[in-house]
């Protein structure tokens, strides 16, 4: 190359300068963003924890609500129905939702049966989560002419199947295709193939799809208004009687009159948020243990 | 021990795309064969014609008859079955990212469903050992992911991985178009130790490669197997003018 001519010399410093002014631009944007981004959860988190925690003790954990104007009690019962509902949700919204996937993406190409479950997928996403109670109520509650347990459950498995479904299917389109012809050419079948190497590499992704599900139904109230429908007592054991739901039970305490049931919603808002961060973390713990990272 | 492969009236098409045209052609047990030509010629589609792979694409079809040994792979055996038969190693390493080492050369063994422990760690050291591989890796066996070894080390696992299910044939697919000089020259040492077990099928641009590990080389040239003869005739004294054209660089 030729040296460049004095005159253009001068374009080159300003256009330099212009670059590096755009670079900063974009890269405080970024940061911008990510602060705008942490501000209302760290503020959210925050607020929980100055009007919830004083109320925090271990009556809280461990006792039964209390009828209004006697002092003290707990939500005990609701954390417990909390779990279970979502233990239950999990355990039939997941594997549903992962199958879905997995068929949309290694089997259903090109096939209108996919691209119509594709698609039903993303309008059920959309769908307001109360009309997924109705569904659930439906479904199960007028058949069996009372709220249970079970119902709650389904309408939050539903709620669970199409963020997993989707995630599922877009995590194993990012494995590459010789991966999965690695294995059929070692003459390991297709069923094999998908289970223990596509499925397999795209685990990681497919983790984040079902805590980001479970998170979002945990907090979840509208669906389990007229399928759990709450529960004063407790309820561990029965799937066909209502059960008790921290969503619900704040909900309650919330639109209460009473000023100690209000200090007792904010504490359970509390023990919500932190119950989903202890579980998202504890399954990322567990799901990381004995992984090989691969790259450089 | 490798099998000879005898190719009739073969066809291959993507879609509505001709791909393959009639090929025929016989390649001996036990030793290299090279399958040289320009881009789109068609050798790839031949290769993955021998392991059924071209098959895996809901678009390709097949024609023709293929026998190994005395087995027609598309009657007389699954595409699994004729899988199990055919090693392949691909033009860029596929290692399995999340496996270890070790898991990776079991594979073919382990999720076809065999547990036996002290079993698979034989078949594992000397699979790696005819990769030449297992000197560099036996203290990290366990430890270390198949993807994070350098890419001539992967290409060398790939092969040990396929090696291990103890195949009659390998097919390379340009098995070193994507690695340097000296771990090109690593994978050519292997061919040609591997050559006198199995019989191997090996698609390349490089002549030179050709020339330096291939008893016999077949020309391709837009779907059609021009020439097929002994390499040193293929390259010093070709019958087909367009192998000659193709060999002393006037095109392609």
């Amino acid at each position: 190359m030729s040296p460049l001519p004095v005159r253009s010399r001068h374009l080159e410093r300003l256009l330099e300068l212009r670059r590096s002014a755009t670079n900063h631009a974009v890269t405080a944007l970024a940061v911008v963003s990510t602060v705008l981004v942490l501000v209302p959860l760290v503020a959210i988190v925050g607020y929980l924890i100055y009007k919830g925690a004083s109320s925090l003790n271990l009556a809280f954990f461990t006792h039964l609500p209390a009828p209004v104007g006697e002092k003290g009690g707990g939500m005990a019962n609701a954390i417990a129905g909390s779990g279970l509902l979502l233990g239950l949700a999990s355990l039939m919204g997941i594997p549903l939702g992962i199958g879905a996937g997995v068929y949309l993406s290694e089997y259903a190409h090109g096939t209108w049966l996919g691209s119509a479950v594709r698609f039903t997928a993303d309008v059920l996403n959309g769908v307001p989560s109360i009309v997924m109670g109705i569904a659930a109520y439906a479904l199960i509650v007028a058949r069996q002419q009372h709220f249970s347990a079970l119902s709650g459950g389904v309408a939050l498995a539903i709620m669970m199947v199409p963020t997993v479904t989707r995630t599922t299917e877009e995590m194993l389109a990012t494995v590459p295709n010789p991966v999965r012809e690695a294995a059929l050419g070692l003459g390991i079948p297709k069923w094999r193939t998908v289970l223990s190497v596509s499925l397999r590499t795209a685990s990681p992704g497919i983790i984040t799809g079902c805590m980001l599900a479970f998170a979002r139904v945990a907090g979840e109230t509208a669906p389990l208004l007229f399928t759990a429908f709450g529960n004063q007592f407790w309820n561990l054991f029965n799937l066909n009687q209502p059960i008790a739901a921290l969503p619900l039970q704040i909900y309650v305490y919330a639109i209460s009159p009473y000023d100690d049931w209000h200090r007792l919603a904010w504490a359970g808002a509390l023990v919500l948020v932190v119950m989903i961060m202890i579980a998202v973390t504890l399954v990322r713990i567990f799901a990381n243990r004995g992984v090989l990272k691969g790259g450089h | 021990m490798g099998v000879d492969i005898r190719v009739e009236n073969l066809n291959a098409w993507y879609g509505a795309v001709h791909t393959l045209h009639d090929v025929n052609l016989r390649i001996p047990a036990n030793h290299a064969t090279a399958l040289i030509g320009p881009s789109g010629c068609g050798k790839s589609t031949f290769v993955r014609c021998l392991n059924r792979m071209h098959e895996t694409n809901p678009a390709a079809r097949a024609e023709g008859k293929v026998m190994m040994g005395d087995v027609d792979i598309f009657k007389d055996a699954t595409p699994v079955e004729i899988r199990r038969r055919v090693g392949m190693v691909f033009q860029r390493p596929n290692p399995f990212p999340t496996m270890s080492i070790y898991d990776n050369v079991a594979s073919g063994l382990k999720l076809n469903g065999f547990r036996n422990k002290r079993v698979l760690d034989e078949v594992v050291e000397r699979s790696l050992r005819q990769a030449a591989l297992w000197d560099e890796v036996k203290d990290d066996l366990k430890k270390k992911s198949g993807a994070s070894i350098s890419g001539g080390q992967q290409q060398r696992l790939c092969i040990a991985r396929a090696l291990a299910v103890d195949p009659e044939v390998l097919l390379m697919d340009e098995p070193a178009s994507a690695l340097d000089p000296v771990s090109t020259a690593k994978i050519e040492d292997l061919i040609f130790k591997l050559k006198s077990q199995y019989t191997i099928v090996i698609v390349t641009h490089n002549m030179q490669q050709a020339a330096r590990v291939a008893e016999n080389t077949g020309f391709f040239l837009m779907g059609k197997l021009v020439e097929f003869a002994a390499t040193t005739k293929i390259f010093t004294n070709p019958s087909d003018k367009r192998t000659e054209d193709y060999i002393t660089g006037r095109f392609g």
